[in-house]
């Protein structure tokens, strides 16, 4: 039988915001317009968000090709090109299957284990996923494996935690395993919270299976007899995915009472969280999964032992259990030949910021931070020049341009500063001021802090005064030392790793920009000409050409000057707004 | 209690029936509360009301007032049919199962549902929840004892707790839990009308003869009367005079109508008190005496452990110890009466009582002891009837279930229940006069359920007149959940609403305890 | 019996049971570990961080409160790092909190107070930042002051965790974090129960009792231990007097069965004492059918002559007698003893039934 010829939209949360909904809307209309028998899906995330709507088409006899930026009013052009006139519309397409495009290399240069069904299969259809060998690992694992053998096997595998901490994941199972208590429960963790990464987000809206089987068979190797996922309640679509997963996993005995005859049973609750980052960690999630304020409580007693109601717990990120059933189908060995001595497999990276094409990026461990952000991600947006990239959300760290050929791996990013983290990159150039970028970290650690212990409490909210302040032009020049001094007090003082990681931005940007810090003390300068209290706006006459855009845009009517020719800021009407400098095309106006 | 406060804790699985512990002991409260928080007991709550313990307990049973004998019943009836009760202990340990398991087969959980109104579902949960637990404790207090059947319901509590095997263990045992500061105490030294310090019978010849020795005087041989049958009318065998020693009848007995009426017509009454209390209000003399922190002494709690009271300030005026006026009297009528200070007559106690003799002024220096505590060596019992029960076996008393002396009737539909609240205490003649407590908690209500509310019309805040057969009082209403439909409570604090107007006279004929639990009333809005 | 396990404590060899926390050990062998959040009484929390000890093996410093004890462990509980984190947390918690220690009711029974004073803290070098809250006076017996917390959750941890009634609650995050009540409603509107266990846990000034405000400093008042007038558990209290007036009541930690806990009626129920109704003098009805004042030598020998007469009228069972379930046993053993052995009858029985 001839095979359908079939459209696919990227409709992930990402899709969904560029407008992915009115696309396949309009690709339906046109496709009944035409009368065409073609199948049309949607899918999960690709990850090249930087060119989203996304759109497939599989078209016999030609090759499968990826169309980019595609608006609902580019779909009739596209629809009778391609399906129609068996042409590719040359302006739209991002990928074409077996060839080099421009925007290639984004796919080309990762390694792909847990994004692997990403933008492929339908994430709705349990049998879609069936059909790429899905649920084997778990069928593998409770028909031939004890529950030892699949805890050995993890931890050959080397695989280690993918939330942040980097703990082997098999080391963390046998706690867990070894733990005595009447209940024991396997705890999914989706609780994402750093700005500006969504790893997880795409991993469970677009192939929920993955993450749904990782648990079950780490719920059979730890002995668990209850499941929670705690999911972000501001992630709706991976919530409905899941829940779709959970009913027809259950559908196809590969959950409830007695999986696959095996004997093991296990149930799985979803637990919408509420939108407090400090919930993504461990303890604090279990508090909320209690139903009470999420607030981190002192390990030891670790959860492996005393976890949700007392009862031995084991957590795990989404990342790692998506990695789980690809392990247990392909064998430890195949996973452990990937990555670097102390860190194996894959780990997938947000790439955002000044970046050109930014996505999420699943790359080997050990590439070099250089290969992430230019050769997956494509350099820096503009040609502007790389300052920093921000590792791990804000309990990371900033690396500047001298440490781009660090491998990341969970040895070589704490050695520099940083930590693996989640996995988020915040690239930035030469336009961000690191003071600022520090106070950025900082405000949201401080917003986000439990209130719990009092070094996190107060002692983050002091060292966000003193960036203040020297952002502000206000710094004194103890105000290094003393940041200094907090900081290394709240990391060693604080009582969970929100607090005890709030202070790596501060710690990185002083131990690489110190200079910066020092212009703004010292010379009350912001060398990037961001703090507005420290630059005054400027028209340099040579460059203007007089169009009045500036001046026609100026909120408060500072700049001044006849049309044609250069104009000039009145300083002390200017509330350094900054809109002067983002209107004019000419490159004319300069900060000092 | 046969055991200890710090040893309520080690239960599994506790049962408190007819406590409204929260309120009434509250420190006692705090230690359950506080071990079913951190997952280390399950509670058990049988109680007409649904009282604060009811929020942690993990199974309620509320029953009609009145109906305990059948609910324990049950509860036995079901252990029993499950095969749940401590074969070895009722085998080794007590007497008269047969007739206990002959009794109580009649009480199915269907038949005890028609009588108290207790879901047989959850009357089974219940009995197999205390029976399944290694360490299970009772808790009971007034809601026990107040009733006609208060002799019956205690015995029904000890039953149940020799059939799981419950007595002479940590975690275990029968907790009454007392109301007063040293009502205990006051039971051990022979403020009663048939014992002498601890609890040597009046009656017993030798004892007496033991007593007459040491107080220099012949002493009579028969039982007195219990308060409420001295406070009675002369031709029914009330007494002519009285002494009062801070007491206030005109507030805490049943059918206070009919009591105010006895003690106003009495020959001669005299009352020691530190308020003019509202009878010292119709005393000949009134003596000015000193509250707990004006003086010295011991009080014994409810575990039985005798504690210090030390004085912290001078009374006012010219009140005086509470003892030196008892003395002075004594003097003044021609018995020497004579010690130097309070430590003698503690030395006194100790010599003339075998539970006592151990427990010396000097030893409870450094904190109480528990009696029994025969020798000074002795460390204080903290569990009772372990390895064996006092009287040897423990003997069963299987009883039947007995309808309250009051039903509620076309005319009085609704069943009062009278207690106390957390802020004040007894007649309030204490905690009215702390401007603090009495601010918080200035008034007495009456608790009803809502649908009461709703059938009678009334609602939070209303005032309505209350009715008995014996009198008529004004109280606001609270309309709460805590008050089941048919269930009306009272506090009796408060003297200018007085909840013992429309109490009744009907006394346990054992312990001569009144039934302030059940009586029927009516409800008027005003 | 739970197991023994030997370990060291700044170089001195310990031996603590399986279970136990360091603190705990530490304090049973007279090593003094600071602490604002621990509480004996309830759960540990980990919160405060003045109790990070250094163990060795632990990457981390650990808090002696929540951290239980392993055999052969050695734990160093001051060293120029863990000082360091604690002067740094005695110095953010002063730089949100009042400098007024010299009105403050806790000032003298100050945990915080007591610390900046151990190490040498005399402010703040931070600056910033200070919170300016309302005071909290809406009932007649706790007041709280919020600026004062420290958030040391001691509070509505013992309101949760004993009491059972959970009036207490972490609200906001961050820097702004409060304790407050359900919508911050008032206390009297909450399901508090004025039981006063919050007031007797905070380690700082943010709750105290309005009954002894402005009473004294604890050095200028007498302490006595006794045992509560009120139910029968018998709690072990301390009277603080002053001027031979009671002005507060607490109750031990480490003694009575109690054990720090009391309730509503045990803490704040003394106003009574002092009360201006007290009786103060002998009264006699007169002709009148009015009580008035009188001598003792009168009024005893108006009793001796009427008790006399009656009992030889109408014989000693016509004289009956209550003494009291609220006083002493010395003074119910007098009174009964009077009764049978003075009067002549066994009537005489306590309210011991109602």
């Amino acid at each position: 039988m001839k095979k359908k010829d079939k459209v696919v939209v990227g409709l992930a949360t990402c899709g969904i915001a560029a407008g992915g909904v009115e696309v396949m809307d309009e690709i339906a209309r046109e496709l009944k317009k035409r009368r065409l028998d073609v199948e049309l899906d949607e899918t999960g995330c690709i990850g090249c968000c930087f060119a989203e709507v996304l759109v497939d088409f599989e078209k016999e006899g030609m090759p499968r090709v990826t169309y980019g930026d595609v608006r609902p009013e580019d779909v009739p052009a596209l629809v009778e090109s391609h399906l129609v006139n068996g042409k590719i519309l040359k302006e739209k397409v991002l990928l074409i299957e077996g060839r080099k495009t421009t925007e290639a290399d984004f796919l080309k240069k990762q390694t792909r284990i847990v994004l692997g069904n990403c933008g492929i299969l339908d994430p709705e259809d349990i049998e879609d996923y069936m059909g790429i060998g899905g649920y084997e690992g778990l069928r593998k694992a409770l028909s031939g494996m004890t529950p030892e053998q699949v805890r050995k096997e993890v931890l050959d595998s080397g695989l280690r935690g993918r939330g942040g901490a980097g703990f082997p994941t098999g080391a963390k199972w046998n706690f867990c395993a070894r733990a005595e208590g009447e209940d024991k429960y396997i705890v999914c963790n989706a609780d994402e919270g750093d700005p500006g990464a969504f790893m997880d987000r795409s991993v469970l809206e677009g192939d929920p299976h993955a993450v749904l089987e990782g648990m079950i068979i780490a719920g059979y190797a730890i002995g668990a007899t209850h499941g929670y996922i705690y999911c972000r309640a501001e992630y709706p679509l991976a919530v409905k995915r899941l829940k779709m997963a959970i009913r027809d996993a259950t559908g196809k005995g590969f959950l409830g009472s007695d999986i696959l005859g095996s004997g093991y049973s296990l149930d799985i609750i979803i637990k919408e969280g509420a939108g407090a980052f400090v919930c993504g960690e461990e303890t604090a999630l279990i508090a909320s999964i209690e139903g009470v304020r999420g607030m981190p409580r002192p390990r030891p007693p670790f959860p492996a032992n005393k976890g949700i109601w007392g009862m031995p717990t084991n957590i795990n990120n989404v990342e790692t259990l998506a990695n789980v059933p690809w392990i247990i189908r392909e064998g430890a060995g195949k996973f452990a030949r990937l990555g670097t001595k102390g860190s194996k497999g894959t780990k997938v990276f947000c790439l955002t910021g000044k970046v050109r094409r930014g996505g999420l990026a699943e790359v080997a461990m050990g590439t070099t931070l250089r290969e992430v952000i230019f050769g997956v991600g494509g350099g820096i947006k503009n040609d502007r020049p790389f300052k920093a990239v921000q590792i791990g959300g804000p309990s990371g760290g900033c690396l500047p341009a001298e440490l781009l050929d660090t491998p990341v791996d969970y040895d070589s990013l704490p050695a520099a500063g940083a930590i693996m983290g989640s996995g988020g990159m915040v690239i930035v150039d030469d336009t961000t001021c690191m003071v600022d970028l520090a106070k950025y970290f900082l405000t949201f650690t401080q917003m986000e802090s439990c209130g719990k212990c009092t070094p996190c409490r107060i002692g983050t909210k002091r060292m966000l005064e003193i960036l203040t302040r020297i952002c502000e032009g206000k710094g004194e020049p103890e105000d290094i030392e003393r940041l200094e001094k907090l900081a290394v007090d709240i990391k060693d003082g604080s009582l969970c790793a929100l607090g005890g990681t709030a202070p790596n931005p501060v710690l990185t940007t002083l131990r690489y920009f110190k200079d910066e810090y020092e212009a703004h003390i010292f010379d009350k300068r912001c060398p990037a000409g961001l703090c507005s209290e420290l630059v005054t706006f400027h028209i340099d006459p040579e460059k203007c050409n007089g169009c009045t855009v500036c001046a026609r845009n100026c909120p408060t009517g500072a700049i001044t000057g006849e049309k044609k020719e250069p104009h000039g800021i009145d300083q002390e009407k200017c509330i350094k707004c900054r809109e002067c400098l983002r209107r004019c095309r000419f490159d004319a106006v300069y900060t000092v | 209690m046969t055991n200890s406060i710090d040893d309520l804790a080690c239960a599994d699985v506790t049962l408190i029936i007819g406590s409204n512990t929260s309120e009434n002991h509250p420190v006692i409260s705090m230690e359950i509360i506080k071990a079913v928080k951190a997952g280390r007991k399950r509670l058990i709550v049988i109680d007409p009301r649904n009282i604060m313990m009811t929020e942690f307990a993990d199974v309620v049973l509320n029953h009609r007032p009145g109906t305990d004998v059948a609910v324990l019943n049950g509860m036995m009836h079901q252990i029993i049919k499950k095969g749940l009760y401590d074969r070895e202990f009722v085998e080794a340990r007590t007497e008269g199962f047969g007739e206990l398991k002959k009794l109580v087969a009649a009480y199915t959980p269907a038949y005890v549902e028609r009588i108290s109104g207790v879901p047989a579902a959850k009357l089974k949960e219940a009995a197999e929840l205390f029976a399944g637990a290694d360490h299970a404790n009772i808790l009971y207090a007034m809601g026990i004892t107040q009733h006609i059947t208060g002799t019956d319901n205690v015995m029904s509590v000890a039953n149940l707790a020799s059939l799981t095997g419950n007595l002479g263990i940590p975690g275990g045992g029968v907790n009454p839990l007392r109301g007063q500061n040293n009502v205990q105490g006051a039971c051990d030294v022979g403020a009663l009308p048939n014992v002498y310090t601890g609890y040597q019978k009046v009656a017993d010849e030798g004892v007496r003869h033991k007593m007459e020795s040491a107080w220099g005087v012949e002493l009579p041989d028969t039982p007195g009367l219990v308060a409420t049958e001295m406070v009675r009318e002369r031709s029914k065998g009330g007494v002519m005079a009285m002494y009062i020693m801070g007491e206030n009848p005109m507030v805490s007995d049943p059918d206070l109508n009919h009591a105010a009426a006895v003690l106003e017509d009495l020959e001669f009454l005299v009352v020691q008190d530190i308020f003019m209390t509202e009878t010292a209000e119709i005393a000949d003399v009134v003596l000015p005496g000193l509250t707990y922190a004006e003086k010295d002494g011991t009080f014994t709690n409810t575990e039985r452990r005798v504690q210090r009271v030390r004085k912290a300030v001078q009374g006012p005026g010219e009140a005086r110890d509470d003892w030196r006026i008892t003395c002075d009297i004594a003097r003044a009528m021609g018995y020497p009466m004579e010690y130097d200070h309070v430590s003698d007559v503690k030395r006194e106690i100790c010599a003339l009582t075998p539970s006592y003799a151990g427990i010396t002024w000097e030893r409870l220096e450094d904190g109480g002891v528990q009696w029994p505590c025969p020798t000074l060596e002795h460390p204080g019992t903290p569990i009772l009837h372990v390895g064996q029960c006092t009287r040897g076996k423990a003997r069963f008393m299987p009883v039947e279930f007995k309808e309250p002396a009051e039903k509620t009737s076309k005319k009085y539909p609704l069943v009062l229940t009278t207690g106390r609240v957390l802020t004040h205490f007894h007649t309030g003649s204490m905690t009215r006069r702390c401007e603090a407590l009495d601010e918080l908690v200035p008034r007495a209500v009456a608790e009803f359920s809502p649908e009461d509310a709703k059938k009678y019309r009334i609602k939070d805040g209303d005032t309505v007149c209350l009715t008995s057969r014996r009198g008529t009082i004004d109280v606001t209403v609270k309309v709460t959940e805590k008050s089941n439909p048919g269930v009306v409570f009272m506090p009796f604090h408060f003297a200018e609403c007085a909840a013992n107007v429309l109490t009744g006279g009907a006394l346990d004929p054992v312990a001569k305890i009144p039934e302030y639990k059940v009586s029927a009333i009516k409800v008027r809005k005003k | 019996m739970s197991e023994d396990m030997k370990l060291t404590i700044d170089r001195r060899k310990c031996v603590g049971r399986k279970g136990q926390t360091i603190v705990e050990v530490a304090r049973e062998n007279d090593i003094w570990i600071p602490t604002l959040c621990f509480d004996e009484r309830m759960e540990p929390y980990g919160a405060c961080r003045v109790c990070l000890v250094e163990v060795e093996g632990a990457r981390a410093l650990l808090p002696a409160c929540t951290a239980e004890i392993t055999p052969d462990m050695v734990v160093t509980t001051s060293n120029e790092r863990i000082d360091s984190i604690r002067r740094t947390v005695i110095e953010l918690i002063l730089s949100d909190h009042p400098k007024d220690c010299l009105t403050c009711e806790s000032n003298g029974s100050c945990a915080l107070q007591d610390l900046a004073y151990r190490y040498g803290v005399k402010e703040s070098s931070f600056g910033g930042e200070a919170h300016s809250y309302h005071l909290l006076d809406d009932n007649p017996v706790i007041e709280r002051d919020p600026d004062k917390c420290i958030l040391c959750g001691r509070c509505v941890r013992i309101c949760e965790e004993i009491v059972g009634a959970g009036v207490y609650g972490f609200v906001g995050r961050g820097f702004d974090t409060t304790v407050g009540t359900p919508y911050e409603h008032p206390l009297e509107e909450s399901p508090c129960l004025f039981c006063g266990q919050c007031i007797s846990t905070c380690p700082v000034g943010a709750l105290a009792s309005k009954l002894s405000k402005g009473a004294g400093r604890p050095w200028e008042l007498e302490e006595t231990d006794t045992t509560c007038p009120y139910c029968g558990v018998g709690c072990t209290l301390t009277l603080w007097t002053r001027d031979n007036k009671v002005v507060n009541i607490t109750a031990p930690l480490d003694r009575g069965v109690n054990r720090g806990n009391l309730c509503v009626k045990g803490r704040f129920g003394f106003q009574y004492i002092d009360s201006p109704e007290r009786l103060k003098h002998p009264m006699i009805r007169g002709k009148d059918g009015r009580l008035r004042k009188t001598s003792w030598n009168k009024a005893i020998s108006l009793v001796t002559e009427r008790f006399s007469g009656i009992v030889e009228k109408h014989g000693a069972d016509a004289v009956g007698g209550l003494s009291s379930a609220r006083c002493t046993n010395e003074e119910n053993y007098l009174f009964q003893k009077f009764m049978r052995a003075v009067v002549g009858t066994n009537n005489v029985d306590h309210c011991a039934r109602l």
